[in-house]
This record gives structure tokens, C-alpha cells and sequence, in this order.
């Protein structure tokens, strides 16, 4: 695909063609026609597609409900994208997608990031749009999806009425139209068993249809951003290092999350662990920590999640072996320890194999991972019963009104907002939102650090906790003293 | 087999060296143990396994040639779609003895695997990937910012089933020992994960192996589930996940929906209810012992029934001959009644069952491609004994205290000595042929068939493909 960007200067990026164009209002981006487009253009179309990516992400960090996110995006898609006409949001839609997949093809953890996002717009978009436009799409697209047959149906139909029932939904009849695809293109209908399988094909409900399509897109995109990777580092970076290499650069820089593969302030020591885990560790790892000091082991899943969390707090190589060494030698020799564990510890820090810094784990991921049998990994208001939960909340001197705050919100998935109510209640001050456990961390010493400057006695404060958050926090009470 | 005459009989010099040295000098004869014979079913012996067994088992026994047919998937035969590097483009690793692990280890065929195998004599085994190069070279492409990056592009779908995964459930032994009390939860496990695979996945090719102690190991062997991506591979492991509880949390299985999935609804009928009630109920004593009956009993959701299980079930003597069924029925009638009080109850009895029956596995070895697992016949160091291919049409008839150890294996070599025929391989007189065996005919002739028709087909259409596209590259 070709652009022209005033200045007689022509950039071309994207890949090779399927000459579909922007006949169809959804597009998997394959190709467009050449389009010409100012420089202030070129930005400002993608900073407001930006826009509409981050409120995305917001939502998903947020806990929301699937339909929840789809609906918002729609509105944010409205809002943020308004052209004048059709033919004009069709350029926008392609102008934005192709120069934000520019700016985000250029490592691993940006080209994850859009593509997350872009699929999560694709997919709002997809199921917004009507029946008939969906099947127009999927036939311009070739997507070979073929509705099965009335006597197929009925032959299978016993079995999909118990796949709907298992799932608490209505049972499908003759007039619900049912495609039949390769398992290998519906993973998360397959993850939660949400299909009927049979000899390696999986039924799809039509309205569940937006899996199938909203998979060809992410597989689509993956190859794509590849690609536009290898031309970005072979040719267009250096060819446009004047013109549109720094607003590229600058797009991507400017929305960025905080990074906490570094710790921010200093180093810690392991003397200070113990204090800093009782106080200022968010649940999750206050639980692996602990656990960790009681058990002296830990499974995989929870070595990982509390040493890379360890080493964005500010611990030091040499002091993690020897903290891990220490707990572990309790149950173990210690040529046990060094051969079989420390090398995982090294390799956390980029000393071994891939030699990759790796990056402490997001609350995100936390709360989609699966712990089973005798791990303490994972997110305690995702992963604890609720006496569990509730009894843990109990030992940290959380109040019942603020107890009944957390549940509530664990009652409604809200994880993080849980855990955000959990720091307000603890600390006595408004958090700005909980997407990481380094964040809550790095809240955490923030707050005790004001206390310790400001009000030496800790507990005089009094009051309600201030609302400062953009998306509404219910008001909790302090703990009583 | 590969490897001429002449290394075979390199092979057998070595091992009488072997032999000489480990059982005293002047005898090759290993002293029958007639306790072992007497007892009817051997139990491991400290010397059931040693380095020097294991060298006379790598030099007689091992099937080289047939893991070599295994993973090679056809690509060993001389047809012209054959792609010649695709066995050397195998990772194995091979622990050895104190624990040194060698890792990105390849060969390149049948001679070479046994050559290495029987230099080195690893207490273990493992195959990894194919990757896109040679794993030995992959020095050679790493950081050098070229396209070509070291990295997996096929694997067998694996599955791991670990003892130690039951803990909570099991009152006969725990952590690394198994016996025949606990072992049918193996049994359930092969039954409803192999007829899953075929049934609702549509693979054929599928191998169990006893992992050597206290599991089993299942590797799917198709060109569609070697061909999974990782995101695909959890999506069939999480479709197996049903118990969903963890240290913290109590309740283990959680049916929502009115109904259970065909997939659940099949296991349950056609496996998990019977070994419920006929093996496990009975062999773990679940509502014979109070530890055990106050398990089940936390998970029915209702405070009265559940009280009024206890008192019952406490202040009546469990001497009674069969207190699991007879109490079993009780609760299932009292559960029954309590339907009216809705749905949490309806599904206590599936939930209960489930959560003592149904496969637990480990999740992690079945979401990665280039995970490495431990390769069928390779003998465990600890029990000694091999691990053997499970027919998963036989399932309940294989016996874990049954399968051969090294020194068993070593003395009915070493038994038949005297009337030796020549034509015969080693491995067909000792208790490892029925084994070998359902390996070749089970295993790898059926493979073999696809494989021909695979390469066939690709091959034509790769013929086909290059014909009707116009070379542009003027
Ligand atoms: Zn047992």
C-alpha cells in the first residue's frame, strides 16, 4: 500500500495487496488505495485513533464487562473518529491504522500492546455491525465459513442445546444458524468450552461468529506488524529520519505505561523485605511472600510472580539469590537450590538464556493466569474464595464496611477496583488506580512517605477517603487505628 | 535398525565388560532373587536400577530404531517430498548421572542417537522441538539481527498426569508413591482424555507412556497437533480443565449452567460415575473415615443437609461392612430431596465426583511447544523401571508394580542366554516385547500410513503450486 504525504514524498508501508479497498466499512487493513494525506493530518488521524486505544485498554484494566467495553467503544469510535463523510472516515479509519501500526511494530511489547487493542476495536466494531453486513464482510473477505446444514443441525442438535445450557443460555433451534469450523480457529471458545466439538470441528453460534472473524484479524495483524517491523528497521526509518520517523517515534513514547522492569527509586536491601512486604505489598504478593517465609518453596507460577515483582521493587541480583537461597535451603541442600532454581532467577534478570530483562507481571496478567494445586500464585480477589478473601482482608485490620466494599466489587469481577479499595482502605488515602503490583508498590511508599513527613503519628487523619480517581471508587471508611 | 553388524557387536563387547565388572568377576550370571519370583508381584528393589544396568539396557534393549521411525514422520524414506534435516532439527537433552543436563543436543539419525546414547548413558531422555535449524548450530543464528531466529516450528501436543496432583484426594499413599488404591485415577484419566482427543478433536494418533513412577504421559502424535500454536495448545489444555481450585480456595469444581458440556456429560457417564463408585469411593475410603467424609461433605452447599450428614454419619459405627456405598446412596437420596431448593444442590453430586475423578493435569508442559518431556523407554532412576507405552483401549489392565525393571529385564536376558536364537532380537526375549511391539504395530504402522499419504499429498501440491504460478522474478 502506498500513501502520499504532501511534500511529493511518497512512504510506502503495509503489505502486498488483495486489492479489496475500502468498499466494505470494516477492513482487515490488508491494502487500501493510495491516499494522499497532509503531515498534520498523518498525526492528528492517528492520535485520535490513539485515543480510542487507550480508553480500550482503561476499560480492560478496569475489569469491564466484555459487552460493557464493546459499547463504550463504539461511542469512543463516534466520537473520536467524526469525518464529515463516509469515504472520509474510510480514509481516517485506514490512514490511522496503517500509521499507529508504524509507530507500534517497533518492539515485542509495543506490537503486543496495538495488537490487543486494535483486535478489541475490530471486534466492537464487527459485532455492531448488522447480520447482513457481517456476511457481506466475511464473503468479500473469502473467509470460507460455510453455515451447516438443517439436517446437520438436527443431527447435532441435542448436543448444543447441553453446550447452551452448560453456559446458561437459551437452546438454539432450526432458526439459529450454526457455522462449522476447524477447533484451531476458535482457542477462546475451545479455553471455556463454549462450543460443541466434534472430530476436530467446533459449532459456532453465529453470534458467536465474531470469534472466528475477530481471529483471522489478530492472525492477520501478527504477520502484518512483522512485516511492517522489517521494513521500518531495513528501510523507512532511515529514509524518513527527518520527516515522519520522530512523529512516528513520538506516538508511540507518548502513551507508553510506566515501565517497571527498573526499579524506580533505588535498591532495596532484603532487611527491608519484611517491613515493606507487610506494609506496602498489594495482596498478591504479600501472600507469596509470606507464604514463601512459612513453606520455604514456592511453585513456578509464584517464584516468577513475586521475583519479578521483587526485582522491580529494587532488589539486586546477588541479594534475590540470596534471599530465594536462603528460604529455599531450609527444605533443600544448597547445591539443590543453585543447580535447579537460581538459574530461573538469573534468567529473570536477563543473567541467562535469552538474556532478556524481564518485566514484572501486570495485574492483567495476574488476574487471566491459572493457578492450580498447591500454588499461591495469581490475584487473591480473582483466584481466594470469598471466606478466604474476606478473612485475609480481616487480618489486615480492614474495617467490615470497607471488607463489604472489596467483596462487592469482587462480586462484580472488578478486580483491580477491589484491590484499589483495598490500598484506600489500608493507607487512608485515594489510590490513582491499580494496574500493576509494582504501582501499588510504588503508591504505597508514597503515601507512607507523606504520612512520615507530614503527620509523624500515623491514625490521626480522619475522614472520608477522596474520590480522585476518574472512574468512580465508592468512598471508604479509614480503619479504625 | 541403522547401525550395521559391526557396531552391534562393539555393543555386545562393551556390555560383557559391563556385566563383568558390576556382578563379580568370572560370572555373567545374575543371581535369581526368589523372593522377588515367590511374591507374585515384584516390588522396586534399591537394586532395580544402576548406571551399569542401565549400560547393558542401552546396549541391548533400547529401540533406537523405532524412536528413530517415531520421529521422523516419514521423512526417512527416500520419496522426494522427504525433507531430509527434519529428524536432525530435533532437540533431545539428556540428563546424566549427577545431575548433569545437557540440553539443544541433535542428531542425525538413527546411528548417530545411539551412538551418543550409549556414550553418554543418560539417567534421562527428554525430546524438545523441531526447530527451524539444527538445534546444535543455533549459535550460528542467534543475535545476529538476521530474519532467521532460532525458534520451534512443530512438537507433538503432550499431556503430563502427575500422582502428586491428587494429594488431597488420595488417603492411600502421597507425594511420590503410588499404589494400586490410587492408580485407577490414572486409569480415568487415560480413558477420558484419549476419547476427548478422538472424539471431540479428531486426532488418531495418540501415545500413552507410563512416566516411570507415579503418572503418565500421553503424546499426540498428528501433523494437525504438532502443527498447534501455543495459544492454541492452552486453549485444548484449559478445555481439560475442570478442577479449578488452588491452595486458597476450597471448592474445586463449579458447574453453572443447567447441564453439563457433551464433552463433561461423556466422561461422566461413560467413565467417571462407574470408577467413582466401584474404585475410588471404596479404595479411598471417602465415607469411611471422618479426615475423608468432612471433604465431601464441604462441598455441599448447604448448611442443615450438611450438619445432619455429619451427626449421622459420626454417632453410626463405620464398622459396618461397606459404609462408602451405603453412606454414598444416603447422601445422594438426601441431595435428591433438595433439588427443590435449587440448582447448587442438582449439581452436588456431578461436582463431587468431578472433583474426585476427573484428569487433573499439568497445565504448563501442555502449553508450550518447545517444552521438553521425557522420551517412552527411558528407565526411571529411582524405581528402575522402564517407561512403557499404555494401550489406552487396555487401560484398567495395565498394572504400574507390573512393568518391568532393569534388573528383571537383565536377568531373563541373561537367563535365555543358552538357547539363543540368532534371528531373534535381544528385546524379543525379555518382558519388554509385548511393549515394543504395541509400539511398532499400535503405534508406528498406523503412523506410517498417514505419513506416506501426507507426504503424498503435500508433495503434490507443492508440484501443483509451482506449475500454475508464473515466475514474475524477471
Ligand atoms: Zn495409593
Amino acid at each position: 500500500m502506498e500513501y502520499k504525504v504532501a511534500g511529493n514524498k511518497r512512504t510506502s508501508f503495509g503489505d502486498g495487496g488483495d486489492g479489496g479497498g475500502v468498499s466494505s466499512r470494516l477492513s482487515f487493513y490488508q491494502n487500501s488505495s493510495d491516499v494522499d494525506v497532509s503531515l498534520e493530518d498523518f498525526e492528528q488521524f492517528a492520535l485520535d485513533r490513539l485515543r480510542v486505544l487507550k480508553a480500550i485498554e482503561e476499560a480492560r484494566t478496569r475489569g469491564r464487562k466484555q459487552e460493557d467495553v464493546d459499547t463504550l467503544v463504539i461511542d469512543l469510535w463516534r466520537k473520536h473518529m467524526r469525518t464529515p463523510s463516509a469515504a472520509d472516515l474510510a480514509a481516517k479509519d485506514m490512514i490511522s491504522h496503517f500509521v499507529l501500526r508504524l509507530a507500534y511494530c517497533r518492539t515485542e511489547d509495543l506490537r503486543r500492546w496495538f495488537l490487543g487493542m486494535e483486535t478489541a476495536l475490530f471486534r466492537a466494531r464487527f459485532r455492531a455491525e448488522t447480520p447482513d453486513a457481517q456476511r457481506k464482510f466475511m464473503e468479500d473477505q473469502k473467509l470460507p465459513y460455510k453455515a451447516i446444514s438443517a439436517a446437520e443441525f438436527s443431527s447435532v442438535k441435542e448436543k448444543l442445546g447441553q453446550v447452551a445450557r452448560s453456559l446458561n443460555q437459551p437452546v438454539p433451534n432450526a432458526d439459529n444458524t450454526f457455522y462449522k469450523v476447524p477447533f484451531e480457529e476458535v482457542p477462546e471458545l475451545v479455553s471455556a468450552r463454549r462450543v460443541y466439538l466434534q472430530r476436530g470441528f467446533a459449532f459456532v453460534p453465529r453470534d458467536q461468529l465474531a470469534s472466528i472473524v475477530v481471529g483471522q484479524f489478530r492472525g492477520r495483524l501478527t504477520k502484518a506488524l512483522a512485516l511492517t517491523n522489517r521494513l521500518w528497521t531495513t528501510t523507512i526509518a532511515a529514509e524518513e529520519k527527518d520527516r515522519l520517523t520522530p512523529i512516528v517515534e513520538a506516538l508511540s513514547m507518548r502513551y507508553l505505561g510506566a515501565d517497571y522492569s527498573q526499579p524506580s527509586k533505588g535498591y532495596v536491601g532484603i532487611q527491608d523485605l519484611d517491613n515493606l512486604a507487610k506494609k506496602s505489598f498489594p495482596l498478591c504478593m504479600r501472600h507469596l511472600f509470606f507464604n514463601l517465609r512459612h513453606d520455604h518453596h514456592l511453585k513456578f507460577g509464584g517464584r516468577q510472580q513475586l521475583g519479578l515483582f521483587l526485582k522491580g521493587v529494587g532488589l539486586k541480583l546477588e541479594d534475590a539469590l540470596n534471599f530465594w537461597r536462603s528460604e529455599f535451603t531450609m527444605k533443600m541442600p544448597v547445591e539443590k537450590f543453585d543447580k535447579e532454581y537460581a538459574y530461573s532467577i538469573r534468567h529473570n534478570f536477563g543473567k541467562e538464556g535469552k538474556r532478556v530483562d524481564y518485566t514484572p507481571y501486570s495485574c492483567m496478567k495476574i488476574i487471566t493466569s491459572t493457578p492450580g494445586v498447591g500454588d499461591h500464585h495469581g490475584c487473591p480477589y480473582r483466584h481466594f474464595s470469598q471466606e478466604n478473601l474476606r478473612a485475609v482482608l480481616e487480618d489486615q485490620q480492614l474495617n467490615p464496611r470497607a471488607v463489604e466494599a472489596v467483596m462487592d466489587k469482587v462480586r462484580n469481577r472488578h478486580y483491580q477496583l477491589a484491590c484499589a479499595t483495598t490500598f484506600e482502605a489500608i493507607h487512608g488515602c485515594p489510590s490513582d488506580g491499580i494496574n500493576h503490583p509494582n504501582q501499588y508498590f510504588e503508591q504505597s511508599r508514597k503515601a507512607l512517605q507523606c504520612d512520615q513527613d507530614e503527620v509523624p503519628e500515623k491514625g490521626q487523619q480522619s475522614g472520608m477517603v477522596q474520590n480522585v480517581s476518574p472512574h468512580p471508587v465508592e468512598s471508604t471508611p479509614l480503619p479504625v487505628p | 535398525m541403522r547401525s550395521g553388524p559391526a557396531a552391534k557387536d562393539i555393543g555386545f563387547a562393551h556390555c560383557a565388560l559391563v556385566a563383568a565388572t558390576s556382578f563379580g568377576a568370572g560370572s555373567m550370571e545374575v543371581d535369581e532373587n526368589p523372593q522377588r519370583i515367590a511374591a507374585g508381584q515384584p516390588q522396586p528393589q534399591q537394586n532395580d536400577f544402576s548406571p551399569d544396568y542401565l549400560k547393558l539396557y542401552y546396549g541391548r534393549l533400547f529401540p533406537y530404531s523405532e524412536m528413530h521411525k517415531w520421529l521422523s514422520y516419514g521423512n526417512d524414506g527416500k520419496h522426494p517430498g522427504c525433507d531430509a534435516s527434519f529428524f536432525s532439527r530435533r532437540e533431545f537433552s539428556f540428563t546424566l548421572e549427577h545431575d548433569i543436563y545437557l540440553r539443544y543436543l541433535s542428531f542425525h539419525d538413527a546411528a548417530a542417537l545411539e551412538a551418543a546414547i550409549r556414550e553418554k548413558c543418560p539417567h534421562k531422555i527428554d525430546i524438545g522441538a523441531v526447530y527451524n535449524v539444527d538445534p546444535s548450530k543455533r549459535t550460528a543464528y542467534s543475535g545476529a539481527g538476521g530474519d532467521k531466529v532460532f525458534s520451534p516450528v512443530e512438537r507433538e501436543l503432550v499431556f503430563d498426569v502427575d500422582m502428586t496432583d491428587y494429594d488431597d484426594i488420595r488417603s492411600c499413599c502421597s507425594g511420590a508413591d503410588i499404589c494400586l488404591l490410587c492408580w485407577p485415577l490414572m486409569t480415568i484419566a487415560i480413558k477420558v482424555v484419549d476419547t476427548a482427543l478422538r472424539d471431540d478433536f479428531g486426532f488418531e494418533h495418540i501415545l500413552w507412556v507410563y512416566s516411570g513412577r507415579r503418572g503418565v504421559h500421553c503424546w499426540v502424535c498428528d501433523s494437525r497437533a504438532r502443527r498447534l500454536t501455543n495459544e492454541q495448545r492452552s486453549s485444548i489444555a484449559d478445555y481439560f480443565r475442570v478442577c479449578k481450585g488452588n491452595e486458597m480456595n476450597g471448592k474445586k469444581v463449579a458447574f453453572t449452567g443447567p447441564a453439563l458440556h457433551p464433552s463433561l456429560l461423556r466422561a461422566y457417564t461413560e467413565v467417571l460415575k462407574k470408577y467413582f463408585e466401584e474404585k475410588i469411593l471404596p479404595n479411598q475410603k471417602l465415607l469411611a473415615e471422618e479426615e475423608n467424609f468432612m471433604k465431601v461433605l464441604e462441598m455441599v452447599p448447604d448448611d442443615n443437609l450438611r450438619s445432619q450428614m455429619r451427626s449421622k454419619w459420626q454417632s453410626s459405627s463405620s464398622s459396618s461392612e461397606e459404609p462408602n456405598s451405603k453412606r454414598w446412596k444416603q447422601l445422594k437420596t438426601f441431595l435428591e430431596q433438595g433439588k427443590s431448593k435449587g440448582q447448587a444442590l442438582r449439581r452436588c453430586v456431578e461436582e463431587i465426583i468431578f472433583s474426585y475423578t476427573y484428569p487433573r493435569l499439568d497445565m504448563e508442559v501442555s502449553k508450550h511447544m518447545n517444552h521438553l518431556l521425557k522420551a517412552p523407554f527411558c528407565v526411571h532412576p529411582k524405581t528402575g523401571r522402564v517407561c512403557i507405552p499404555i494401550d489406552p483401549n487396555n487401560c484398567e489392565a495395565f498394572n504400574p508394580l507390573e512393568v518391568p525393571t532393569l534388573s528383571q529385564l537383565l536377568d531373563e536376558l541373561n537367563r535365555v542366554d543358552t538357547e539363543l536364537d540368532p534371528r531373534q532380537k535381544d528385546w524379543e526375549r525379555t518382558s519388554l516385547a509385548n511393549s515394543i511391539r504395541y509400539f511398532r504395530t499400535s503405534v508406528l504402522d498406523p503412523l506410517a500410513r498417514t505419513n506416506k499419504a501426507e507426504l503424498e499429498s503435500s508433495y503434490r501440491a507443492k508440484l501443483q503450486e509451482m506449475a500454475s504460478k508464473p515466475n514474475l522474478s524477471w
